[in-house]
């Protein structure tokens, strides 16, 4: 079930290209599950498109309970304003929404692919396989270091990270195209969550398919409404039923199965 | 605050506006359909419509535009979606739309069998000669005789014309208005609703109910806020429809039929 509630800004700070923020909304922290997302009015009035986020951590904060973090890559209307809100600033916001990661039920190795700002559902996801007792390889992906989500803390849930970026200036210097049919061999993963570009997305969902692994990926489309309302967020796929058809984004996603998507057509 | 719309009865002046409640079960979280006056189902076409290519929904200062809505087509509809909404307790006019006459009575006839729908709803956009014939049509075809709202754009030169013309054929309300025809960045026909239409709606309704007292008037455009509400009201509608304000917070309808309630002696 997800809240429109108004949080507050708690704290806001500079990590690389990123801007981390720390909000409490009241009851959407303690509904989170991996995968799950948030939707932000801007302040701006006349502007009446929400904005999504992805949950990257739920923390609990001295007197307030769980909160929610955010990652802000600070561009575009959205990006900027978020960047520059000072704390104690109140944001109108609905959450938790979409469908989550699927997890397993079995104790399975399994492979997060990570992309940029896109990576940030994949850390609570692997605190969560962890302890399932899953075996977690980490790929983290970026531009560059300063767009590179910290891979420090994943270390913990991970048993291995590999870390990749196109000019690099840290870990290997490449593309997530490049290394993850390696990657996934080498994990003997059975399922691979994946969020990033869809570029990146496409790429991981065929190495999955080729080595007969699942794989969940999470689709970023814009989203107008990010509540299932205005049917603006197509997703082209294919259904159980073999048959091609569109879905929304936002509410049959932003988590799907990659063998499902029809990357070819989604813009 | 119950309202009446000619034939129609309805718990509250407060609609959630075709294409803007998703199914229904994606707005539930937000409020309780039964405590609203009515929900208008998205525009049901016979046959599945994938609707426009995206974007299909898209900001612009003060309001958004939409291209075609993509559609489940009339039984689908019926299977799933209209039952899952009379289950909620929701009043619900299931609006409906066709490329030809024919198929907006093929769709009449059929939803007329159908249990649940307290009314229909049909935008008619063209001529005010060929609005009242489409009016008069899906009237004629409506086993039931479930009332028919007719939803013009809101055009201040032709909404009056237009107006008294579906009543005249058999239309139980207007809706005074759909959202007003506009264009995507990239050309592609749309609607442009929210703020920026509202005082373009006002003016067709205060119009309409100027020159027709006696028409039951459900006023529709940019309301975002109880304020805005009852100046539609206070304009001379009998009851409000809620469309992009749902989109940009989802309990907007919610705290309007709330606000509207209290203030009711
Ligand atoms: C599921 C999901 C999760 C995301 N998670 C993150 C995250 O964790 N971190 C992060 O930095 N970004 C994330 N994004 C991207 C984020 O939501 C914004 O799209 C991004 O910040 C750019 O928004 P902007 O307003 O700055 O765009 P701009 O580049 O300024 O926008 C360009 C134009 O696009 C239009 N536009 C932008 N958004 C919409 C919309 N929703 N509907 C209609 N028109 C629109 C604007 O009107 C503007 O004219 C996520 C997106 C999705 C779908
Ligand atoms: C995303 C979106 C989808 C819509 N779909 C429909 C529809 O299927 N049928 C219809 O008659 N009107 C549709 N409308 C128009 C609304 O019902 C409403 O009449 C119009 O937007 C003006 O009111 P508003 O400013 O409160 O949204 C849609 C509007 C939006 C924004
Ligand atoms: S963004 Fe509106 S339905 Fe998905």
């Amino acid at each position: 079930m997800s809240l429109h509630v108004t949080g507050e800004l708690l704290d806001s700070k500079r990590v690389g290209a990123y801007r981390h923020l720390t909000l409490v909304a009241p009851g959407v922290a303690e509904r989170f599950r991996p995968g799950t997302f948030v939707a932000l009015t801007l302040a701006d009035s006349a502007r009446l498109a929400r904005r999504s986020y992805w949950i990257h951590q739920v923390r609990p904060v001295g007197g307030y309970g769980p909160a929610l973090q955010l990652v802000v890559e600070p561009i575009g209307v959205a990006g900027t304003w978020l960047a520059g809100l000072p704390v104690g600033s109140k944001v109108g916001l609905t959450g938790p929404l979409g469908r989550p990661f699927a997890l397993p039920k079995e104790p399975v190795s399994c492979l997060l692919v990570g992309e940029d700002v896109s990576a940030a559902p994949l850390f609570p996801l692997a605190e969560r396989l962890r302890e399932r007792g899953c075996a977690v390889t980490l790929l983290v992906a970026g531009r560059d270091e300063a767009h590179l989500l910290s891979a420090l803390e994943a270390r913990r849930s991970a048993r291995a990270v590999t870390v990749v970026t196109a000019d690099g200036s840290v870990g290997q210097k490449g593309r997530v195209a490049d290394v993850v049919v390696e990657t996934l061999a080498r994990a003997r993963a059975e399922v691979v969550y994946a969020a990033g570009p869809h570029e990146t997305l496409h790429a991981v969902a065929a190495a999955a398919e080729d080595q007969g692994a699942w794989s969940q990926t999470a689709v970023e489309v814009t989203q107008p409404c990010a509540t299932g309302l205005c049917h603006g967020c197509a997703l082209p796929v294919v259904g159980e039923d073999g048959v091609s058809r569109t879905v929304r984004a936002c509410t049959e996603g932003p988590v799907v199965r990659g063998d499902r998507v029809r990357w070819g057509a989604l813009a | 605050m119950s309202v009446s719309l000619g034939a129609l009865e309805l718990p509250g002046p407060v609609l959630v506006a075709a294409g803007c409640g998703g199914t229904g079960r994606e707005l539930e979280p937000y409020v309780d359909l039964a405590t609203l006056g009515a929900f208008v189902t998205r525009s049901i076409s016979l046959d599945p419509r994938s609707g426009a290519e995206a974007p299909r929904v898209v900001e612009t200062p003060s309001g958004l535009l939409h291209a075609e809505p993509p559609s489940p087509g009339l039984e689908p509809f019926l299977a799933s979606e209209l039952p899952w909404l009379v289950r909620s307790g929701a009043r619900v006019v299931v609006s409906i739309t066709g490329r030809s006459l024919g198929e907006h009575t093929e769709i009449a006839r059929r939803l007329g069998r159908a249990p649940g729908p307290v009314a229909v709803e049909v935008a008619v956009s063209g001529e005010p000669f060929h609005a009242a014939s489409l009016v008069a049509a899906v009237v004629r075809d409506l086993p039931r005789g479930l009332p028919v709202l007719a939803k013009l754009r809101p055009d201040p030169l032709r909404v009056v014309e237009t107006a008294r013309g579906v009543l005249d054929a058999g239309a139980a309300a207007v809706v005074v208005g759909d959202a007003q025809a506009a264009a995507l960045p990239d050309g592609r026909p749309a609607g442009l609703s929210g703020p920026a239409i509202r005082p373009v709606a006002l003016r067709c309704v205060t119009e309409v109910c100027a020159a027709l007292p006696d028409a039951a008037v459900i006023g529709g455009g940019g309301i975002a806020t109880t304020a805005d509400a009852r100046s539609f009201l206070a304009a001379g509608a009998r009851a409000i429809q809620v469309g992009t304000a749902l989109l940009h917070d989802p309990t907007t309808a919610a705290r309007i039929a709330a606000e509207l309630d209290q203030e009711t002696p």
